[in-house]
């Protein structure tokens, strides 16, 4: 706990530090930049020494504020999840300074780093709280620092309004999870998470309706359809190792508040689990299926991770499933399943973001049809990139792969038990996961062929740059990672079993026995994984040993009969997807704008189509709009006199003064 | 089962995949009225192909040589997972068919961003309708290998096999056979076969998988028509693997009416593609959503 503490101190203090020396672009940022790579050490210190022992760790301490107590508690399950958030906090932190030092007179730095250091206090706290009050306070100290990141660059107006966009989400969510922390507190008379679960445990109903509303606001913090709308906005236009913190580790937190409070709630109720994997199902395929159709990089990624929240609803909805109907396997591996995905999202996610950011700095686009070619310019980041899109997408040998097999497996056991709803569920999982992993296929196809791979679009992407030796470390770091988890997955499903007890209260015992069904072909998958390399690399030492005497010549690749064909005849990201978009039109909604050539010899055509998300554009849009008319009629209220505003709060006051007396 | 059948299956495969393009190709010649080319003709232009040196395009990058590497590979590692009808395969465990899927996903994966690398629109094209085709296919045979997991109980590939005997067939008889279409189907979409794509020719507004490969030469190609040949295999023997319930335990009894349904298979894609035409490209994703259905159909029927 010492550790926690000291990391939560040295977050804050470099990043206050940070403000005093705001002035100096030099000291500021190594300010900033050493309180969080300290701090996020100490912290990831905390975390494994509690995932190691598996003791939980605990601080009371009295406080002044009334209705709750500075009561943290690290177990297991909070140990784990702390990891992303520390993990990618250093891994930001380490690529942050190269990235922020372009940046013309070390405008906005201060705040930066100040703010990105609290967001990952603000996020550890959140999962360090055994409170339900310091669990508010925590959240909206993690949820409000993101914006300060997200309009880092205010002057532009599209940079404002997503940062309006995402609060306005942030509080929707949050004023879901106030009235169910006050229900609670109210039922219970504390807001000790113990007094919760006794309460809980006892009273059905509460539990079920407490379920709903923790599902819509911890769900709109980590992004299910259709609460989505705020990360296609938010992420893009944030520095790339904020939104690799956001998009790696803060969207986790809200799988984190769901978990924990699936752990209060006391045996589950079949639906629980049905509506997990309903809403895991549409939030991954549509996620998958919005991402396919961006036209910049940044918001690709960030309805990738739509995509893959919903992956992480699925495996835990299964598991969800097992606990209601006391299938332990079920249970076991479907959450196994949906955490160790957490863990390897927040990393291939965080290598994608970090990735983006260092196409902006080498290109000087995100746009997919002014990028191209990079790998040869950018051949590390290139590598990465690839890495991480082989590994989001799910392909062997790398760690997505292994949190998709365990929840194909977890989907497969479902369809074979004997109950046939259990077994109809199951087979939802499977066809839903096959589909997205399918289509992310597609969409990281696009992603990497057409920012990498081919000729560049446009004269920038001809001339980009690699990127600063500590930005590529960062990278290579998450890169490795992906490879490492790959490789070492029994072990890994192995040692987490106290953190699969934890979430589920299954007895560790059992866990265990469970996790131990899945480590023999979990080994026996990794030995296909050596296989695999070891047939690769025979293939290439024979394909090289072939060429070896031979002659081998180069030239033009084959240009469909055009003698001078151009970089701008290659295919383009928007007609790499268009068959997939179209089949898919009555849920991507593209618009397109055509004008066609016309006549014999025709002189104005032009094409364009535009990807916005259409649950903002036809669900919230018009919504807001007629609150929005609502609400205006209360503007004679505002007189913009202070003393006005005096007399409101005298009024209020009395008039609550007079209902408590009456 | 004698030490000697374990390798027996993906010998086989190593060896044999390539006959049956030949068998295919005669076949079609020999509906078309034409004497063909001979059986041996795919070994010949693999050796050919090996002994070749290479022409690489001028924009292209390292991804472009690993694609064929990796793609062989997935699929020779695949071939280690697969059984032969009864007869099992080298390896097996709890959910092997998941990590089957995951390679021929990554096998795809490696030769859509070779063909990307290109930068030719042509090969861009091509890459395009694959990767829309596999996202459609995947599901299907996952769905297809969840319904037989459950009639068998089994999560792996070789007891899942071996419990497909002649007693499931007639106690599931229609399950099954919806799931043999579907998986029919599937090998004609994943190998590329009328009426999805065609094999034989390199036109722009039909071609997928010969598209991707076009600029690839040496051997590149070579690894590339090879690998192609063993996803025939594998597909092939899931397909031949359910139609065939032989398990007498007789390993050469087994092996021999695997080998001739093989064989069969081959005549019957030639038959095929010689009697049907390619479907318009937008066709094809309503032919594979509707395979998968067949096997959805088949599900509900055991769910009681």
């Amino acid at each position: 706990m010492f550790e926690f503490i000291g990391a939560i101190v040295l977050l804050l203090v470099g990043g206050m530090a940070a403000v005093a020396f705001h002035s100096r672009p030099g000291p500021c940022q190594t300010a900033g930049q050493s309180g969080a790579i300290a701090g996020s050490l100490l912290g990831l210190v905390a975390a494994v020494r509690i995932l190691v022992t598996g003791h939980p760790e605990t601080l009371i301490v009295t406080w002044s504020m009334p209705g709750g107590s500075l009561y943290f508690q690290i177990d297991a399950l909070a140990a784990f999840f702390l990891l992303p958030v520390f993990g990618l906090s250093l891994v930001a932190a380490i690529y942050g300074r190269a990235y922020l030092a372009g940046r013309a007179g070390g405008q906005g730095l201060a705040g930066c780093w100040f703010h990105s250091n609290l967001l990952t206090a603000g996020m550890a706290s959140v999962i360090a709280a055994h409170d339900g009050l310091l669990f508010l306070v925590s959240w909206e100290i993690m949820a409000l620092s993101p914006f300060f990141l997200v309009i880092f660059d205010d002057r532009k107006a599209a940079v404002r309004h997503a940062a309006w966009t995402y609060l306005a989400a942030t509080h929707l969510g949050t004023a879901f999870l106030l009235v169910a922390f006050v229900m609670l507190g109210q039922a219970a008379g504390s807001s000790d998470y113990d007094a919760y679960r006794d309460i809980l445990q006892a009273n059905p109903g509460l539990a079920s309706l407490v379920f709903i509303l923790a599902l819509i606001g911890f769900g709109s913090k980590a992004g299910i359809v259709p609460a989505h709308v705020w990360l296609p906005e938010a992420h893009p236009v944030a520095p790339s190792h904020a939104s690799a913190l956001m998009s790696g580790a803060m969207i986790k937190v809200g799988i984190y508040g769901l978990v924990r409070i699936l752990t209060l709630l006391g045996p589950p109720q079949p639906w629980w689990g049905w509506l997990l994997i309903a809403i895991g199902a549409s939030s991954g395929i549509l996620g998958v299926l919005f991402a396919m159709a961006q036209h910049d990089l940044k918001r690709l990624l960030a309805y990738s991770s739509v995509e893959n929240i919903g992956i992480i609803l699925l495996g835990i909805g299964v598991g969800v499933l097992g606990l209601a109907t006391g299938m332990l396997p079920l249970a076991v591996i479907g959450f196994a399943a949906g955490l160790l995905h957490v863990v390897n999202h927040s990393i291939f996610k965080g290598l994608l973001f970090l990735g983006a950011g260092a196409v902006q700095h080498g290109a000087h686009s995100l746009d997919f049809e002014e990028l191209g070619g990079l790998l040869k310019r950018m051949p590390w980041t290139g590598a990465a990139f690839l890495i991480g899109a082989a590994a989001i997408v799910g392909l062997p040998p790398l760690n997505g792969f292994v949190g998709e097999f365990l929840l194909f497996y977890s989907g497969f056991l479902a369809v074979m038990q004997p109950a046939p709803t259990i077994a109809i569920a199951g087979l939802v999982a499977v066809i839903a996961m096959a589909l997205i992993s399918g289509l992310a296929a597609a969409c990281f196809a696009k992603a990497f062929g057409v920012v990498f791979l081919g000729s560049p679009r446009s004269a920038e992407a001809g001339e980009a740059h690699e990127i600063a030796r500590p930005m590529r470390a960062a990278m290579a770091l998450l890169a490795v990672l992906c490879i490492v988890i790959g490789l070492a997955a029994p072990v890994i499903v192995g040692a987490s079993a106290d953190v699969v007890a934890a979430a589920t209260g299954v007895p560790s015992g059992s866990v265990r026995v469970q996790l131990a069904t899945v480590a023999g072909p979990l080994s026996m998958t990794v030995s296909v994984f050596a296989i695999l390399i070891v047939m690769a690399l025979l293939a290439w030492l024979f394909r090289v040993h072939r060429l070896r005497a031979r002659r081998i010549g180069s030239g033009p690749v084959w240009g469909c009969g055009y003698l001078f064909p151009s970089a701008k005849m290659q295919y383009t990201a928007s007609s790499f997807v268009q068959p997939l978009t179209t089949q898919f039109h009555l849920f991507v909604r593209n618009r397109e704008a055509l004008v066609p050539p016309t006549g014999y010899f025709p002189t104005a055509a032009s094409y364009s189509s535009d990807s916005g998300d259409p649950w903002l554009r036809l669900l919230f849009a018009p919504t807001f709009r007629w609150f929005d008319r609502i609400v205006g009629r209360l503007n004679v209220l505002q007189r913009g006199h202070i003393h006005v505003y005096v007399l409101y709060v005298a009024a209020t006051l009395v008039a609550l003064l007079l209902w408590a007396g009456l | 089962m004698p030490e000697l059948a374990l390798v027996a299956s993906p010998v086989c495969a190593l060896l044999l995949a390539p006959l049956l393009l030949g068998l295919i190709n005669r076949t079609k010649a020999f509906v078309a009225g034409r004497r063909g080319p001979p059986l041996l003709q795919p070994y010949f232009d693999i050796a050919k192909y090996a002994r070749r040196g290479a022409i690489y395009g001028d924009v292209t990058s390292w991804v472009f040589l690993l694609g064929p590497v990796v793609s062989l590979a997935a699929l020779m590692a695949a071939l280690l997972l697969v059984p032969f009808g009864a007869i099992p395969a080298p390896l097996s465990f709890s959910g092997d068919l998941i990590v089957v899927a995951g390679l021929l996903a990554l096998g795809r994966f490696a030769i859509v961003l070779a063909a990307l690398d290109t930068g030719s629109s042509f090969e861009g094209m091509g890459a395009s309708r694959e990767v829309h085709f596999a996202a459609l296919a995947e599901p299907a045979l996952l769905l297809a290998l969840a319904v037989l997991a459950r009639i068998t109980g089994a999560l792996s590939l070789t007891p899942l096999y071996q419990g497909i005997t002649a007693a499931a067939w007639i106690a599931a008889l229609p399950t099954l056979a919806l799931v043999a279409m579907t998986l029919l189907v599937l090998a004609l979409v994943e190998n590329s076969r009328i009426p999805v794509d065609d094999p034989t020719t390199h036109l722009e507004l039909t071609m997928i998988h010969e598209v991707m490969v076009l600029d690839h030469s040496g051997p590149d190609l070579g690894y590339i028509h090879y690998a192609a040949a063993l996803k025939l295999w594998i597909l092939g023997s899931l397909l031949v693997g359910l139609v065939v319930p032989v398990r007498s335990g007789i390993v050469w009894l087994d092996g021999s009416a695997m080998l001739l349904g093989m064989a069969v298979l081959a005549v019957v894609i030639g038959m095929i593609e010689s009697a049907m035409a390619r479907y318009r490209l937008v066709h094809v994703p309503q032919f594979i959503v509707g395979a998968a259905t067949l096997s959805a159909v088949g599900f509900i029927l055991i769910l009681v």
